[in-house]
């Protein structure tokens, strides 16, 4: 047991893993030690999974935490933090060879655990011999600090890879504030115990992983610690959208209650009867003028077909959220998939023009969100934006949002035709939905004096009467249908599609999303670990489809490969639907679990080494 | 809530919109739409603050036949598309119009919700017992053993009773009028515009071509009480009913208000009572949401800022930043 002798023995990077029944804080501990790790000065990102259940079945937190940015988990963990004995029973054989477990010995047996590498590091903490000398320490009951059981475990994990308990202290000043903060004194009696505990097992410089002090901490305040959820709720209050609807459902409800938890922006947040109420609600404010939004997932946003197609003859500007979970029906209620793709495209019956925007990490969350009321009232048609589990849930550092440039687009609106005072003339009808060249019918609002114009979801005239003439009928189906090639000449390219890596690689993947961040980090291990070159197309503009710019980058690929959360291939369905061009080869994953960047890479190399056609992805409990 | 009336009275005809009704002859929806025409007019509406929403039907046609902004919405979804506009914007006059297909069919849950969020609208329901649109099916209005003649056996579905419904959910205005009776519907249009909360009017409406049940014929005939010929269709307030909540703070006066609706929603008689069954005045959607967003007692959703005149958003993330900086 010789201590590292010098920096170069240490790491830079951490993957740690945290688990618990749900309700007993893992959640919490994750994000104290996220926190904490940030603190410290490193860059992280958090994989969240929990089941369809309130309390008791097993939830865990993955956190990996690195000197440069990171944006996925890794599949081996260096470091089980457990205070009970499943998760030790679940995970311990994810645990790499040189690992550390973290374990109640009253409550866990190591050596009956199935997989745990023979050679990992055990920890034994002694949780009720900590927690009844705090509860001595301040007159109380033990049974008041069992819920420190996770702050136990943290803190342990955190003293086992050598961070300063300075970091703790800091992390839980920013979690605990205002009325909470005489809590950061008395979880600090834990911390302060699990650090005398790991130096008392006299094992720290036999971890392996011990880290080494962050050499370029980024500078305090320049950084965010956020989930997808509030980086979209973020958007929208910088967007003006004023009121949201919906109807509770996984995941989307932790957008709407991070919105209805800060009033003072103003926003009303609607919880609504259903899904039916939550989109016609919305198309209902849209129409008055005012800037609206509505989240689900899955199974809610296939309530909402019918009030899109309303919203789309309409040409309503309403922004719909789907936080894509797995399917079909409520399928894996708490599990990230990206599935919803073509029904996305494709909703509501009949034509009409949509615009759908897929974000593929926090910060196209904060931008999509914004610009997607910019182009639903640009185009004045339904946006829906397609983010999944993986990212709502998903916890990530990053520099904190660029707000420097954006615009407010309100699109064509002309003020009132007419002197309100002129009683005739106020009642003159405006033609709503006239015809224009490019598609788009410049907009009045109710309560506009001279230009009252009727809605209907039947097809209309210009000032929106019911009409079933068939020349109108087609002047005004083609009108609507020309906003689509307005807003794919419009939208900027780099908001459509983007080429990551370099120009000429022996690989090419395709896929959109959250995968992103799996295969943006997987991109410099392939080359300077395996050898391999790899560039990335990320779509992000599903509709109008990006067709020309994408099958250009695939024809000029060596070997195009889809990589997609789902098991059809949607993306690459798509695309061969808008470009003819068919994707050979797939790597897909739909257990209901993000793409870790160690699946990535070894994926990759089994692609380009055997081309298997269909690679399909398992790991992760 | 209007902002600013007009200085004098429209003529009923200036509301009339240049699209013709192509409601069957003889159909009571063209009351309805005449009596909501006048009422409009009489009470100074500017008709650009007036904002008509309808469902799917023969009633959904209504919000193109008058000359205010109108909404053909979707079947049963008018409610939610009349809350909407007028919590984005109050200074709106919103008026919602549907079928008992629409409002107690397909539309319940929405009509249910309504009731518990008392926003300031007015809810006109044509009630004709029958799907006219779609060969006239029974709708849930139409009791129970019925079978008009649109129908191919009789009706086994028990009607609901949508008074009951609208009083056990928290509507704040419930009142019955009849299409043919037009001094009263427009009286009982009025009352309910000038509700402030979820107000429901529930007209009576032959419909001709399908219900021959209850028909005009039917609607306007004598019948015997008590030893005595009276009206089928009769005023409750005439007889000295009054559904009106005096004074809501008054838990006494509240109950007895309440119990007596109940009474007269469930009477059974051969006639039918026009008037208001019950009202009261409670806070609306609107009053209560400035108690958790203060920031809505001085300016209304619609007219919060959120870019200045470069187009530069003017929403300030700091508070937003402050949960997230490490």
């Amino acid at each position: 047991m010789t201590a590292p002798a010098t920096l170069d023995a240490l790491c830079t990077e951490i993957n740690w893993m945290i688990g618990g029944p749900q309700g007993t804080g893992v959640d919490s501990s994750a994000n104290l030690f996220a926190r904490a790790m940030a603190v410290a000065g490193y860059w992280i990102y958090g994989k969240r999974e929990y089941h369809s259940n309130i309390k008791g079945a097993h939830s865990y937190f993955l956190v990996r935490a690195r000197h440069t940015p990171v944006h996925s988990n890794v599949d081996p963990i260096d470091l089980l933090a457990t205070f009970e004995k499943t998760t030790a029973e679940i995970h311990a054989h994810e645990l790499l060879a040189d690992g550390a477990l973290i374990y109640d010995p009253k409550l866990t047996d190591p050596d009956k655990l199935n997989g745990l590498p023979p050679s990992a590091l055990r920890l034994p903490i002694e949780y009720d011999a900590i927690i009844a000398a705090i509860a001595q320490e301040t007159g109380s009951s033990p049974a008041k600090f069992v819920i420190m059981k996770n702050v136990i475990a943290v803190s342990a994990s955190l003293a086992l890879y050598g961070v300063a308990m300075a970091s703790v202290e800091e992390a839980l000043a920013g979690l605990f504030t205002g009325r909470r903060a005489k809590l950061v004194a008395l979880n600090m009696l834990a911390v302060n115990k699990a650090y005398q505990a790991v130096e008392a097992l006299n094992v720290a410089g036999s971890f392996a992983h011990r880290i080494a002090a962050q050499p370029n901490p980024p500078a305090k305040t320049s950084r965010m610690l956020m989930n997808g959820a509030a980086a979209v709720g973020l958007g929208k209050l910088k967007a003006g959208c004023r009121i949201l609807t919906y109807y509770s459902i996984t995941p989307a409800v932790d957008e709407c209650i991070y919105l209805e938890n800060h009033p003072e922006y103003g926003m009303v947040v609607i919880q609504c009867e259903d899904e039916l109420a939550a989109v016609n609600m919305a198309n209902g404010a849209a129409t008055t003028g005012i800037r609206v939004s509505t989240s689900t997932s899955g199974p809610g946003f296939s309530l909402m077909a019918e009030g899109i197609g309303w919203a789309g003859i309409n040409e309503v500007p309403v922004v719909i959220f789907n936080y894509q979970r797995g399917g079909p029906s409520t399928g894996l209620p708490t599990r990230s998939e990206q599935a919803d793709l073509l029904c996305v495209v494709h909703a509501g019956h009949g034509e009409f023009p949509k615009i759908v925007m897929a974000p593929g990490d926090m910060n196209e969350c904060f931008e999509d969100a914004f610009d997607s009321f910019n182009y639903a009232d640009r185009y004045q048609t339904p946006v829906i934006v397609v983010p999944d589990k993986a990212i709502a849930n998903g916890t990530e550092s990053i520099p904190v949002f660029d707000e420097n440039g954006l615009k407010i687009d309100r699109g064509q609106i002309v003020g009132p035709q007419s002197n309100p005072d002129d009683m005739d003339a106020s009642i003159a009808h405006y033609p709503r939905f006239k015809i224009t060249e490019d598609g788009v019918s410049p907009r009045v609002f109710p309560g506009t004096p001279g230009a009252i114009f009727w809605t209907t979801g039947d097809e209309h005239t210009e000032i929106g009467h019911i009409t079933e003439d068939p020349a109108i009928r087609l002047a005004m189906h083609d009108k609507r249908m020309r906003k689509l090639d307005l807003a794919a000449r419009e939208i900027p390219v780099d908001r459509q599609f983007m080429l990551y890596g370099p120009e000429k690689a022996d690989i090419t993947l395709v896929g959109w999303g959250s995968t992103k961040g799996a295969v943006l980090d997987a991109m410099p291990v392939l080359k300077d670990e395996r050898g391999i070159t790899m560039n990335y197309l990320h779509v992000r503009l599903m509709s109008p489809f990006p067709a020309d710019g994408v099958a250009a980058i695939i024809k000029a690929a060596a070997l195009p490969v889809c990589m997609e959360s789902n098991h059809q291939g949607q993306l690459a369905q798509l695309i061969a639907m808008r470009t003819g061009i068919q994707l050979a080869h797939k790597i897909l994953k739909y257990t209901g679990r993000p793409i870790s960047q160690t699946e990535v890479v070894d994926a990759v190399q089994q692609v380009l080494q055997q081309r298997t056609e269909r690679v399909v992805l398992t790991y992760g409990h | 809530m209007v902002t600013k009336l007009l200085n004098q009275p429209l003529r009923a005809s200036q509301l009339k919109s240049d699209k013709h009704p192509d409601w069957c002859p003889g159909c009571g929806d063209f009351g309805i739409v005449n009596a909501l025409q006048q009422a409009l007019a009489e009470m100074k509406m500017p008709p650009w603050e007036v904002y008509l929403l309808s469902g799917i039907g023969c009633s959904g046609k209504s919000s193109h036949y008058v000359n205010v902004y109108g909404a053909h919405t979707l079947h049963g979804r008018v409610l939610p598309y009349a809350i909407g506009a007028k919590l984005a914007n109050p200074k709106l006059t919103v008026v919602a119009a549907g079928g008992d297909g629409d409002g107690y069919g397909i539309g319940a849950e929405h009509f249910v919700h309504a009731g518990r969020r008392n926003v300031d609208l007015t809810y006109i329901i044509f009630d004709n017992e029958v799907y006219g649109l779609t060969k006239g099916q029974a709708s849930p209005t139409l009791p129970q053993g019925d079978q008009p003649k649109s129908l191919p056996l009789p009706n086994i579905n028990q009607a609901i009773n949508p008074f009951a419904l609208a009083l056990a959910c928290g509507y704040t205005f419930i009142a019955r009028s009849y299409a043919y009776d037009a001094k009263h519907l427009k009286a009982t249009i009025q009352k309910a515009i000038y509700h402030k909360g979820m107000a429901l009017v529930d007209v009576l409406q032959p419909c001709p071509t399908y219900n021959d049940l209850r028909t005009k014929e039917f609607f306007d005939e004598e019948i015997e009480l008590r030893g005595q010929q009276t009206p089928r269709v009769y005023s409750m307030e005439d007889e000295g009913y009054d559904g009106v909540v005096k004074n809501p703070m008054d838990r006494e006066e509240v109950n007895a208000k309440r119990l007596a609706a109940f009474e007269k929603i469930y009477q059974q008689e051969d006639r039918v009572g026009l008037g208001v069954y019950f009202q009261i005045h409670m806070p609306t959607y609107t009053d209560l949401l400035r108690n958790n967003l203060p920031i809505l007692t001085t300016s209304a959703p619609i007219d919060l800022p959120y870019y200045d005149d470069q187009m530069n958003p003017v929403t300030d993330l700091a508070s937003g930043w402050q949960d997230f900086i490490v």
